[in-house]
């Protein structure tokens, strides 16, 4: 009894990890097992496995028109973002310059900001200027919103680098243009990488602000949103699903390309 | 040599990488936060249409919106407290288990942690109505084992929305948390036990004060985006569930009702604001923003 009450105390972490572990996977369960429910348009009660709808993932076909616009969001957000987000990282973290608080604190201010506001704020605007909301406004509130993501991401990256590889570079002979381009930048590089896929999953994943600037397009979180009510069809558990796998695909491979640099 | 700090340097540098996205963010987020600034004091146009009104500077507005929503706000601070301790509660365990006791497993319980991220958190959310509500597993058993009434429910209440939402932000929660936990040399801990403190005390003056910059960075993160969240109360609540960012919404959706919204969405980030300016004060953490 005493063995099992000390074994007890000394697991006690691992054992409440382990339940909050489940706690966070149990709906991305519920959601991957159901993507295989012979569940016809609702898919509220477990009817019967079938492979169908992974066979036919447009069997829905409102899934695939929204799917196909959340891609192209996010694709083009993400190039903005990241091209804009970087640059105003490079030179935050590489230059002393006047209105450096000022920048940091722009920067800080719409992560700080309800979703909500930015989505009425920005909606507000175009109304006010005539134009109406669809894709071209939704890009722009993607843009927006990931900006500030990616130059925390890329700022944190510059940070970390050590300055004498620079230095070493420049000891070497190499002019300012080709120490950025043959030593920093490779350097950031995969901090550049990880701001871009965090950029897409967050404008890939919005709905409160998509929802206030596209109008009547749909993206993929609004259709899941419109037809949560009468049961969402298996198709949009599948591309769910697939959506989680590649994502841990992504993540695997980029730990085991960081392993072999490391050892190299 | 005099190159150290700057990569490419020209006085002028910083200003030309800085000009695009700056330019960028003050037409898209300081002009709009402007705008909506200004239409938040507009009164309706006399015998216009619906959604046409005009600058009346009538100030009262905020008044008029606040007390008509008084609720609302109260039960989105309310929610959002609550979802914030009890994300800091699951997540600091689980953060310092990660850090400590994961050993080679490591990398791969942090990839557990943002798989969330990887599913579209509508369809989790949906997941969870679905698992807690009457065609679900869960409510059958519990009815059956008389852990709760026939006729209580879990979905459709305050409950089910708190969960949610501390659900949702979870991962928010725990990533800055063990950021910060696995910078602590593990020695100082050691050199806390060998000065005779126990457990408790060591976690009391040694690692819960040294992890304090994840524990604000954590809660600002729950906190922030779970005040103005309206769809885990849209999923998951019910009418009395309500919250301002449901009201918001509807103000501007259902009711175009664009000054009183305006209104409502500046009383929120003030609110927002001089809370988070306070808590960072009283934390001393400063160098965050």
């Amino acid at each position: 009894m005493r063995k099992v009450s000390r074994w007890f105390q000394r697991n006690l972490i691992r054992i409440y990890a382990g339940v909050a572990f489940t706690y966070l996977l149990i709906p991305i369960a519920y959601t991957v097992a159901f993507s295989f429910n012979d569940g016809g348009k609702s898919n509220l009660i477990w009817k019967g496995f079938t492979f169908n709808n992974w066979l036919n993932p447009c069997g829905a076909p409102e899934v695939c028109t929204a799917l196909g616009n959340s891609i192209k969001i996010g694709f083009l957000a993400t190039t903005f973002a990241t091209i804009l987000g970087t640059m105003i990282a490079f030179a935050i973290g590489r230059h002393k310059f006047r209105g450096r608080s000022a920048t940091n604190l722009l920067i800080f201010l719409p992560m700080a900001t309800p979703e909500i506001v930015l989505g009425a704020s920005l909606l507000s605007l175009f109304l006010t200027l005539k134009i109406n909301p669809g894709f071209w406004p939704t890009v722009i509130a993607h843009v927006m919103f990931c900006i500030s993501f990616v130059v925390v991401t890329v700022k944190a990256r510059i940070a970390s680098l050590d300055p004498r590889l620079e230095q070493a570079a420049m000891d070497l002979y190499a002019n300012e243009v080709e120490t950025f381009r043959r030593v920093t930048f490779p350097l950031v590089a995969p901090g550049i990488a990880g701001a871009a896929l965090l950029a897409f999953s967050l404008s890939f994943d919005d709905f409160i602000i998509t929802n206030f600037n596209s109008g009547t397009m749909t993206t993929f979180p609004k259709f899941v949103y419109v037809s949560a009510a009468r049961g969402i069809p298996p198709q949009a558990n599948v591309i769910g699903s697939s959506m989680f796998l590649i994502a841990l695909v992504i993540v695997i491979l980029g730990q085991i390309v960081g392993r072999k640099r490391a050892v190299k | 040599m005099k190159m150290s700090k700057s990569g490419i340097s020209s006085p002028r540098t910083p200003y030309l990488l800085l000009l695009p996205g700056i330019g960028f963010l003050f037409t898209f987020f300081i002009w709009p936060i402007a705008n909506l600034a200004q239409t938040s004091t507009q009164t309706p146009v006399a015998g216009g249409d619906t959604g046409s009104y005009e600058q009346t500077l009538r100030w009262r507005n905020y008044i008029d919106a606040f007390v008509e929503n008084k609720e609302q706000f109260g039960r989105s601070f309310l929610y959002a407290s609550l979802a914030t301790i009890l994300a800091l509660a699951i997540a600091y365990p689980l953060a310092y288990a990660i850090a400590f006791k994961a050993g080679k497993l490591k990398n791969v319980l942090l990839v557990l942690v943002v798989a969330p991220f990887f599913t579209s958190f509508l369809l989790r959310t949906i997941a969870w109505k679905q698992i807690l509500g009457e065609q679900g597993f869960v409510v059958p058993t519990l009815r059956s084992l008389h852990i709760i009434a026939p006729s209580t429910t879990l979905t459709s209440s305050a409950f089910a929305v708190v969960a949610g939402m501390t659900y949702n932000f979870l991962p928010f929660m725990t990533l800055p948390l063990y950021a910060s936990i696995d910078r602590i040399d593990p020695r100082t801990l050691e050199a806390s036990g060998d000065l005779y403190a126990n457990g408790f005390t060591t976690f009391r003056k040694v690692t819960f004060p040294l992890s304090l910059p994840g524990v604000v960075a954590g809660t600002l993160l729950t906190f922030i985006p779970a005040a103005g969240d309206y769809v885990n109360a849209a999923i998951l609540g019910s009418p009395e569930t309500k919250m301002i960012g449901n009201v918001i919404d509807s103000r501007f959706f259902k009711i175009v009702d664009y000054p009183t919204a305006a209104a409502l969405s500046f009383t929120l980030m003030a609110a927002i604001l001089v809370l988070v300016t306070v808590y960072i004060r009283k934390a001393g953490t400063e160098e965050l923003v």
